[in-house]
């Protein structure tokens, strides 16, 4: 980073005179929980890039990429929304979403999720 | 040719605003300042002006749409009173803090509660910190005056910052006296098209971010611009006053010195009261007792090397404040001007009356009791009370 700017130098009123300069801010940092997204599991359905309420879902060549989590704020609305039979998007707590087994963790879930709604549906079924 | 007419102090004041022809004015209506935005809405309702007349919810919404259209880089005007401007506080910080030279005509009332309408100082004194400059006014010609170099001082590339112009509610605001009218074309003139020097929010070829966060790392280096930009508006206020009177031959200062050079007594009052002052100041002259008054125009920035330098000579200096501070070591006026005597060799005794409260009247009787008591603490050298109310009832 450069060198912060005196008050001589400042722009009138603190102005950013760089247009698009969010990108550079990174508002990930206070994140509690993190979205983990699960390729497989995922039918490009854009729902969660839609309901973004920042714009942390990227896209690269009309299909959905990695999270971007200088930005996320963990809000979880992405993983809601995921209509995946088997969700492709899970929650895990900042500690264990930054972990190595991140991902094998968020498959697990994503599996036992399925299979408690499968077996609802079933005891619904039978009553 | 300039011409003499015969007008309340608001109207004077909307008529100014009529010749400066500002791109925006957002309005709610409060007593005493309505008729300002009552007759200028006459204007843009005849199409005599080009501006944008904003009605608007409250007062915090005028000023949050001020904020915009200036951002949007136009010449922005518009007027309240007491809890109208109480109302606005958040937006006038952020008008300053922005660095948006907003023009606002304050018609001085009291702040409830208890409620009043009638003219003190509590509501621009209350605002005294918000980074506004601050304009007082005797009369309605002073304040017609003062709404027509607003612009020029606070548009002026070194100040970049809002501007307060006040009068007194009711007492100037609704008083008819004779005023001077300059030409449309005079005033067009000395005012100019609106400029900036940094980047308005319709220059889409130059997009900016305002009001973006600032914080541990950045927010005291923009208050420090702000207070440097704040400091050389004194100097511009000076000029934007000679050049005035260059041409409608009222020169404009910083305050004004009635009769202050070789006075042994002074008082130091705003607004309208100085009038009244100034006919005791003629009365005791009369009698050979030198008595002088201080009259503050510009009370942000507060000129305090100017005012100790005027007062240096003086014996004993009474400041009379019409709004109290409350719990204070006195009135806002009183603690700014004994402030500036503080580094003086030898400073003058100095006393301290709160007054005319709610529009209570200052009447002559007042104003005399205050300089004999002047006289008496010059000979004894000591003040009965440093701090104490009058024109009220015990």
């Amino acid at each position: 980073m450069s060198k912060p700017k005196g008050w001589k130098d400042l722009p009138t009123g603190g102005m950013i005179l760089e247009a698009g300069n969010a990108d550079k801010y990174n508002t990930g940092a206070w994140r509690s929980d993190r979205p983990i997204w699960i390729e497989e599991n995922c039918i490009q359905c854009m729902f969660c890039w839609i309901f973004c309420p920042d714009t942390s879902v990227t896209v690269k060549d009309g299909k959905r990429s990695e999270f971007d989590y200088q930005h996320c704020k963990g809000c979880g609305i992405c993983a809601l929304e995921c209509p995946s039979k088997v969700k492709a998007i899970v929650m895990l707590t900042e500690a264990e979403g930054a972990a190595s087994d991140a991902l094998e963790k968020a498959r697990a879930i994503a599996g036992k999720m399925a299979a408690d709604k499968a077996a609802e549906k079933a005891k619904a079924g039978k009553e | 040719m300039p011409k003499k007419v015969a007008m309340t102090g608001n109207v004077a004041v909307a008529n100014a605003m009529r010749q400066i022809n500002p791109d925006v004015c957002a309005a709610y209506p409060i007593t005493p300042s309505t008729e300002i935005v009552q007759q200028f809405s006459n204007f843009v309702a005849d199409g005599i002006v080009d501006t944008v007349l904003v009605t608007v919810e409250s007062e915090h919404s005028a000023m949050s749409a001020c904020i915009g259209a200036c951002a949007a880089g136009g010449r922005v005007m518009n007027a309240t009173s007491a809890n109208g401007l109480a109302l606005m506080w958040e937006m006038l910080y952020i008008a300053s803090g922005n660095r948006l030279p907003i023009i606002l005509s304050c018609v001085n009332r009291a702040l409830s509660a208890p409620i009043n309408i009638h003219g003190d100082h509590s509501d621009s004194m209350g605002a005294r910190d918000s980074g506004w400059i601050q304009l007082y006014a005797e009369n309605a010609q002073e304040a017609y005056d003062n709404t027509i170099m607003a612009p020029r001082i606070g548009e002026h590339f070194d100040v970049r910052l809002p501007v307060m112009s006040c009068m007194d509610g009711f007492i100037i605001s609704h008083s008819i006296e004779n005023i001077e009218l300059l030409d449309d074309k005079q005033v067009k003139d000395f005012i100019g098209p609106y400029k900036s020097n940094v980047p308005t929010l319709l220059d889409i070829n130059n997009p900016v971010t305002m009001g973006a966060l600032h914080l541990q790392d950045y927010y005291i280096e923009s208050k420090r611009q702000q207070h440097e930009a704040m400091k050389k508006a004194k100097k511009v206020v000076i000029d934007v006053g000679k050049e005035y009177g260059k041409f409608s031959g009222r020169t404009y200062g910083l305050f004004e010195e009635y009769k202050l050079k070789d006075a042994d007594i002074a008082l130091v009052v705003l607004n309208s009261a100085a009038g009244t002052a100034k006919v005791v100041v003629d009365e005791l002259r009369k009698q050979g007792i030198k008595a002088g008054l201080l009259k503050p125009r510009l009370f942000r920035p507060f000129p305090y090397l100017e005012v100790a330098n005027a007062l240096k000579n003086c014996t004993a200096v009474c400041v009379m404040d019409r709004a109290d501070s409350f719990g204070g070591a006195g009135g806002p006026l009183f603690t700014e001007v004994r402030s500036a005597l503080y580094d003086l060799p030898a400073r003058p005794l100095m006393i301290n009356k709160i007054y005319g409260l709610g529009g209570r009247d200052l009447g002559l009787e007042d104003v005399r009791k205050v300089y004999r008591e002047l006289v008496k603490l010059a000979e004894s050298g000591k003040a009965a009370k440093l701090y104490e109310y009058i024109t009220v009832r015990d």
